[in-house]
Formats: C-alpha cells, sequence, structure tokens
C-alpha cells in the first residue's frame, strides 16, 4: 500500500514538474528531470514525516494527562501546547543556527543560519527547518510529565525556552551537526573513532529529555503524598487511562515519522526502518507486560503502554543499521528495563517520575545508543562495508564511542539540567504552594476546570 | 452514642483521615458534598469570562463515637482541617439512638466500638 502511494506521489510530482521544465528549459538540461523528482519526493516525503512528528505532541499530551490526576488536566495539555510554541520560535531564531550552522573550532558551537540566514526561494533549508523544529520540541515536551501535578507555570515556561534555545540543540549539533551544511557544520561526536551512530535521536532527543527530566523532578521534590513518612512510595493513580492509551498509540503512529523520516530522503530504507521501529515497539509492549505480570502478579495497563514506548525509544538510534531481529531483542530488552527503572526510580532514588518519563527516554535512550554498538548489522543489510555490532563481528570500538556518547548526553543534560532548574527556583519559583497544589493546578494556575460538570473532587 | 457530621475542604481530607488515626478514631464515612456557607465562592474564568461558583466542594464526613470519644474526635477534625480561613467548614454532634451491626446483630456501643 505504501509503495503503491509513493508511486503515485512519484508520478503526481512528475506530471507536475514538467510544465516547469519546459519553461526553463534553457536552465534546466532534460536530464536533470530524475534529479528533480528525486529532491520534490525527499521534500514530501520529509514534510509528511514532520508532520507525523508534531502528532506526537498530542501524543505526549494525552499520555501524561491520562497519567496524572483530573485537577491538573488543564495545566498538563498547556504545558504541552506551550512547550512547543516556545520551542518552535527559539529554535527558529536560535536553536537552529547553533545546531546545524558552520561549527567554530573543534565542532563545539554553530555559528551561521541564525533564523535561516541567507535562504530564499524553494530551498530544502525550509523543509530541514520543519523536521528539526519537531523534533527539538519533542525532546522539550518529555519533561512536562516527570515534572507534572506541581510545577509553576511560569517556570516551566522559560525552562522551554532554554531548552530548545540553548540545551538540545548544543548537544545535537556535536551528533547530527554536518546533516545540513557537510563537514564544515560537523561536531566534535561524528569525527571520534567511527562515527558516534544515533540515527534518529536515542540520545540526541529521548536520553537528552529524559536526564533532564530526572534534573527537574529532583529539583522540584515529590508531590504531596507521594511518600510516607517512613520514605514508602505511594500509588497515586492517574486519572484517564484511555486517555493515556490513545496517546501512546498516537506516539507509536508518529513514531513512523520520527524513525523512517530521519532519512530525509524518500528510497527504500523507509520500509525496513518502520519494520523495525514497530516490531522494537511491539516486543517493548510484550516484555513490559510479561515483566510487569511477574512482579505485580497481573499484566499492569500503564506499564505496557510505557513498555511499548520504551520499545520505541530504543530502536530510535538503530532503526536504519539493525535487522528485524535486532529490533525485537532491543525492543525487548528496553521493555524489561522499563519496568526496572520505574520501580528503581520510585522506590531507591525516591524521585517521583508520574509518567515514568526518566526510565522511557532516559534509561532506555541510553540502552538503545549502545544497542548501536552491540546490532550493527551494516554489512549483513548490504548497506556498508563492515557490521559495527559487537554481535556481528564488529568489536568494541563503535560501542566504546557509544558509551562516549552516552555518557557526555548524560553530563551535559542532567548537569545544564540541575544549573537550570536551581537557578529558576531562585528567581522566578519553580514549585506552586503547598494549597494550590492540593487544590490542584486547573484552578490556581489558569483558574478552571477541565471537566466543568463533572463532580470530580480533589482529595489527594 | 452521638453522630459527628463534619463538612470540610476536599483538599483538607489527609490530614483529618491522619489527625483522627492519632487519636485512635478509624471508623467513618466519607461522602462527596456541594455547598455553600459564608464563602462566596471562587472566581473561575472561561474564555475570558468570569464564572461565579456559588456551590463549592466539600467533603462530608460522618462518624459515630461512643461518649468519651465525642471530644477527641472534635479536636482531631478541627486540627486536620483548620486554616483559619473562610470555608474551613463545619462539625455537627447529634444524639443517635439505635446502632446495630448487621454481620453480628450486635447493638449500642459494642457495635460502635
Amino acid at each position: 500500500m505504501k509503495a503503491r502511494n509513493l508511486l503515485i506521489a512519484i508520478l503526481f510530482l512528475g506530471v507536475l514538474s514538467a510544465p516547469v521544465l519546459a519553461d526553463e528549459a534553457a536552465v534546466v538540461p532534460p536530464d536533470d528531470t530524475g534529479e528533480t523528482i528525486t529532491f520534490n519526493v525527499n521534500v514530501v516525503w520529509t514534510c509528511i514525516a514532520a508532520f507525523l512528528v508534531f502528532f506526537m505532541q498530542p501524543g505526549f499530551a494525552m499520555v501524561e494527562t491520562g497519567f496524572t490526576r483530573a485537577k491538573n488536566a488543564v495545566n498538563i495539555l498547556m504545558k504541552n501546547l506551550m512547550d512547543f510554541s516556545v520551542g518552535t520560535v527559539a529554535f527558529f531564531v536560535i536553536g537552529f543556527g547553533l545546531m546545524f550552522g558552520l561549527k567554530s573550532g573543534s565542532g563545539t558551537i554553530g555559528t551561521s543560519m541564525f533564523a535561516l540566514g541567507e535562504t530564499t526561494g524553494d530551498s530544502w533549508n525550509y523543509t530541514f527547518l520543519l523536521f528539526q523544529t519537531v523534533f527539538a520540541a519533542t525532546a522539550a515536551t518529555i519533561v512536562s510529565g516527570a515534572m507534572a501535578e506541581r510545577t509553576k507555570f511560569v517556570g516551566y515556561l522559560v525552562y522551554s525556552f532554554f531548552i530548545t534555545l540553548l540545551i538540545y540543540p548544543v548537544f545535537g549539533g556535536w551528533v547530527w551537526g554536518s546533516l545540513l551544511l557537510g563537514d564544515g557544520a560537523a561536531g566534535w561526536l561524528e569525527k571520534v573513532g567511527p562515527g558516534f551512530c544515533d540515527f534518529a535521536g536515542s540520545t540526541v532527543v529521548h536520553s537528552v529529555g529524559g536526564w533532564m527530566a530526572l534534573a527537574g523532578a529532583i529539583v522540584l521534590g515529590p508531590r504531596i503524598g507521594k511518600y510516607g513518612p517512613g520514605g514508602k512510595a505511594k500509588a497515586i493513580m492517574g486519572h484517564n487511562i484511555p486517555l493515556a492509551a490513545l496517546g501512546v498509540f498516537i506516539l507509536w503512529f508518529g513514531w513512523f515519522g520520527f524513525n523512517a523520516g530521519s532519512t530525509l530522503i524518500g528510497d527504500g530504507s523507509i520500509g525496513r526502518i518502520a519494520v523495525t521501529t514497530n516490531i522494537s515497539a511491539a516486543a517493548g509492549a510484550i516484555a513490559a507486560m510479561f515483566t510487569a505480570w511477574i512482579i505485580f502478579k497481573k499484566p499492569d495497563a500503564s506499564m505496557t503502554l510505557n513498555g511499548a514506548l520504551a520499545g520505541l525509544v530504543g530502536v530510535t538510534a538503530g532503526c536504519a543499521t539493525v535487522t528485524p531481529f535486532g529490533a525485537f531483542l532491543i525492543g525487548g530488552v528496553a521493555g524489561v528495563l522499563v519496568v526496572l527503572g520505574v520501580i528503581f526510580i520510585d522506590r531507591v532514588l525516591k524521585v517521583d517520575d508520574p509518567v515514568g518519563a526518566v526510565s522511557v527516554h532516559g534509561l532506555c535512550g541510553a540502552w538503545g545508543t549502545l544497542a548501536c554498538g552491540l546490532f550493527n548489522a551494516e554489512k549483513a543489510l548490504g548497506l556498508g562495508e563492515a557490521n559495527g555490532g559487537f554481535f556481528y563481528g564488529g568489536g568494541v570500538s563503535q560501542l566504546g564511542v557509544q558509551a562516549l556518547g552516552v555518557g557526555v548526553a548524560f553530563a551535559w543534560a542532567f548537569g545544564l539540567g540541575l544549573v537550570l532548574f536551581l537557578a529558576i527556583k531562585k528567581t522566578i519559583g519553580l514549585r506552586v504552594s503547598k494549597e494550590e497544589e492540593l487544590r490542584g493546578l486547573d484552578v490556581g494556575e489558569h483558574g478552571m476546570e477541565a471537566y466543568s460538570g463533572f463532580q470530580i473532587f480533589s482529595n489527594q | 452514642m452521638k453522630l459527628i457530621i463534619a463538612y470540610i475542604q476536599p483538599e483538607k481530607i489527609n490530614d483529618v483521615k491522619q489527625a483522627l488515626y492519632a487519636a485512635e478514631v478509624c471508623k467513618m464515612s466519607v461522602t462527596n458534598a456541594l455547598g455553600c456557607g459564608q464563602q462566596k465562592g471562587y472566581h473561575e474564568t472561561y474564555r475570558g469570562v468570569d464564572i461565579e461558583v456559588n456551590l463549592l466542594k466539600k467533603m462530608r464526613l460522618e462518624i459515630t463515637v461512643n461518649d468519651e470519644f465525642v471530644q477527641p474526635t472534635i479536636d482531631a477534625i478541627i486540627k486536620g482541617a483548620r486554616t483559619g480561613n473562610i470555608g474551613d467548614g463545619k462539625i455537627f454532634v447529634l444524639p443517635l439512638e439505635r446502632c446495630i451491626r448487621i454481620r453480628t446483630g450486635e447493638e449500642g456501643q459494642d457495635a460502635i466500638g
């Protein structure tokens, strides 16, 4: 079905571009027809993928709303709407240039392309900017869930601004800097050994978001009533599991754009990447369900939903370079890891993360990035000269670079996250008052209720 | 035997429960209630237009106690629910004629205890 649609799209574009070519016959030689079609297909596919990734925003919004209490639903939705809006502007003006502009010195910071630089006409840059904007906003929105139900709205706005302005783009530039302008814009992690491999952003997007979320949740402290007098963790039930499930399905759907769109070209690899993405998500859900079944004696729905996301986050780094079976194993391990991670963060670290964002995005992002060094099968897939993966006889050089990237991401995102959130706490304040938290942020921060007319009581 | 009925702020229910447990009063019924008193209600807005919220959300507690527990129960509810602001709620104490435990058929003080 997909292949047929693509074919139709190609034919359609071919027809569209024909008169243009006739008019400018002198400028565009006839044998460039193929190139024009290829360019147009790439733009169309990358835009469609960007629209799919944009749709991950409501996915996150629904997951976070469902996993938290009714009295904070408006606040969660506002955070998701505004981190995308603030992020779009901050990334356009500054972030994009820091990430994809020509790099200074040793490949640390981009110095051109701010607000798209000199770009004119129907340049590829517009498509590329849109695709990268929705990625930056994805990293930003991950944090919202971990800091849910107690964060001052204005503090969250400031955070959204800085992650898309500085924290995400600088790290992203180290890994993906050369994607637009080539070698002159390459970041330093791209140049280490065989090159750090993170195809669609297990580390760049998800771990960065996850570690920022961890920093935020630590600085904020737990919600009132989360930990008993003896420090025993208590469950605070989410108010709408159907919404959370809808959100996970939407995210799964959007992820086909996230991973398969990261090719930035409309070629045959799209189908293969969609397959690895899908298999890993399924394996993550299955593994998380059985892990929860064994530990809690019931197949817990919220953990299984987290498991599907864990599989998706895990395969994001390696989706283009692993076999379908490799993707199954990556997703399976992520599914187990996410459940154990949630328990560890909740009960041992005693960090209150209402939706499991740190475990899903931070932990499984790190695992997926390392898994690139274990399961890379480029030669077996007919894509490259050698298999970089340890399990495919590639030795440990790729694994070493992957570990370096994972470590750098943690130090950068968690470190700067602590600095940023502490700075917000000291200046405009990061947490709402006790009274407001108990009554709910919807009334306190936004002066309205999410479910007016329903008898919902905030008694926790 | 007395029946104690109290209306409190919803967000105070946990504090009241803790205070009651500390006073060894562990049996209660809690229901959601809407009501108004001295408090005029709080303001909500919807699309920029003011809404007056007249009936406020409250929690209604019903506790039956033997006479020696009446004062400790009242003290505990006040301890948990008082903020000093309008809207903290009210406590009513009513005499109770009979009390029967359905499972055993016990009556009176034994059924409450």
